[in-house]
Order: structure tokens, then sequence, then C-alpha cells
């Protein structure tokens, strides 16, 4: 046999993260993104904020909310180039970029969930 | 085992066109689903921003609230919000597609499996409204 692909792994991150995205996404984006700049809501205090990234859950879901969809994010991403531009001939370089900022952003995610004193 | 292809003249291979996606909708809505992956890793981008400046404090918050008030980032922010909505909707439609769930032989209809990631997705949304908003 052949050596094992790990392309259902990755395909099972890249549908975790669509899920996550689909999900969750657009109400985060509604609000903080344009409702609150534009001042059709009321943007929450720092003081509420900075209670709600210190409850433990609320990092736990955040670092969720940042992970999963980069790896789907690179999933994609990764085909559009492939597909869409079709620079097969970069294949390895365009994993690399794609999966590597995946793993790089979750390890950022982390660093700062995890440093909020 | 011999690959009996490898043997074929691989002379002729059709040129596709780099633009081959502007040819048909469906295929332009394919690259468009695609794209929405890049929206996806901005609004990333914009939450960790958004993390980093609420953990320093009051005055990051307040310079990061006027930086999405700029008119490049909230112009960008509506195109990414249409984006992942688009990216919604057709991840839900899609799901019956992708797993096809049949239940005592008879496969489910397409609105049984998308219709209750609706309700999940209007129940999750309005939970995150309230938690932000309340008091």
């Amino acid at each position: 046999m052949s050596k094992r692909s790990n392309e259902p792994f990755l395909w099972m991150l890249f549908s975790a993260g669509g899920v996550v995205s689909a999900l969750l996404m657009p109400i985060h984006l509604f609000l903080f993104g344009l409702a609150f700049p534009l001042g059709w809501l009321d943007a929450p205090s720092h003081e509420k904020l900075l209670a709600i990234v210190r409850n433990p859950f609320a990092r736990v879901y955040l670092f969720v909310l940042c992970s999963l969809p980069l790896f789907h994010w690179a999933h994609r991403f990764r085909f559009t180039l492939y597909d869409g531009l079709q620079i097969k001939h970069l294949n390895e370089l365009i994993n690399v970029f794609c999966y590597g900022g995946a793993v790089v952003g979750t390890a950022i995610a982390a660093y700062l969930l995890w440093a909020i004193a | 085992m011999i690959n009996p292809t490898e043997y074929l003249p691989r002379t002729y291979q059709a040129r596709v066109s780099t633009y081959w996606w502007l040819k048909r909708w469906a295929y332009l809505k394919f690259i468009l689903r695609e794209a929405s992956s890049v929206f996806v890793a901005w609004f990333v981008v914009v939450t960790l921003l958004q993390v980093r400046a609420i953990a320093s404090g009051p005055a990051a918050y307040a310079a990061s609230q006027e930086w999405l008030r700029s008119p490049f980032i909230l112009a960008l922010n509506v195109v990414s919000f249409l984006f992942v909505l688009f990216h919604a909707i057709t991840w839900f439609n899609l799901a019956p597609k992708a797993m096809a769930v049949r239940v005592g032989g008879k496969r489910l209809p397409n609105l049984a499996i998308s219709g209750p990631q609706y309700i999940a997705w209007a129940v999750i949304s309005a939970g995150v409204a309230w938690i932000l908003l309340r008091g």
C-alpha cells in the first residue's frame, strides 16, 4: 500500500472550520464590523468585553472561532490557487503557505488568549 | 502493477484559460465560494487584533474601535460580511448533498438536513448578540 494520505484529516479540519465560520462569523462580523462602527447599536464597554474574554469558556470559544476557520481557509485557498489560477507547479509552496499560515495563526491565537491578564 | 495510462501518448493537452471560471455563473459561484475563505481569514485577523486591544486596556480598545470606523476597513468589513453570509448559506445548502442521510431506506429531504442548521444559526446568532448587547 502506498503512503497514507493526510488528506482526510485536512478535509475534516476544513469541514469543521466551515461549520464554525458559517454558524458564528456572520453575527460577529455584523456586530463588530458594521453595527458598532456605524453606530446602529451601542458597542459594549471595554470593561464588559474584558470580563468576557477573561472567562475561560469564552477563551475556548474564541480559540475555536479563530483556529478552525484558518484551516478552512487554508484548504479552500489552496484549491483556489490550484484550480482557479492553475498554478499547480507551485503546489508544495502553496501547501506550506496555506497550512503553515493556519498553524502560525492558531499559535498566535493561543498565545493572545492565554496571555490575557 | 503497470499503470496503463502511463504509456499513452501525452502530446495533446487542451489548454484551459486561466479565466475559465468567468464563463458560466455556476463556475463563478464556485470561485466566489472559494474566495469567501479569504474573508474568513480576514475576520480571524480582525478578531485577534480586537482581543489584543481588549487585553491591552481601554485606550487600545478605543483605538481599535476608531480603526474599525475608518472608511477602508469599514468597506472591507461590509464586503467580508457579504462573503461570510454567502459562505454560510451555500454551506448549509450543501450539507444535504454532502451527506445523504437515509432513514428507513429512504433519503431524508434536503430541508430536513439544512433546516435544523438554519435554526441553529438563528439561535446561536441571537445568543451571541444577547451576550454582547445586554445591559
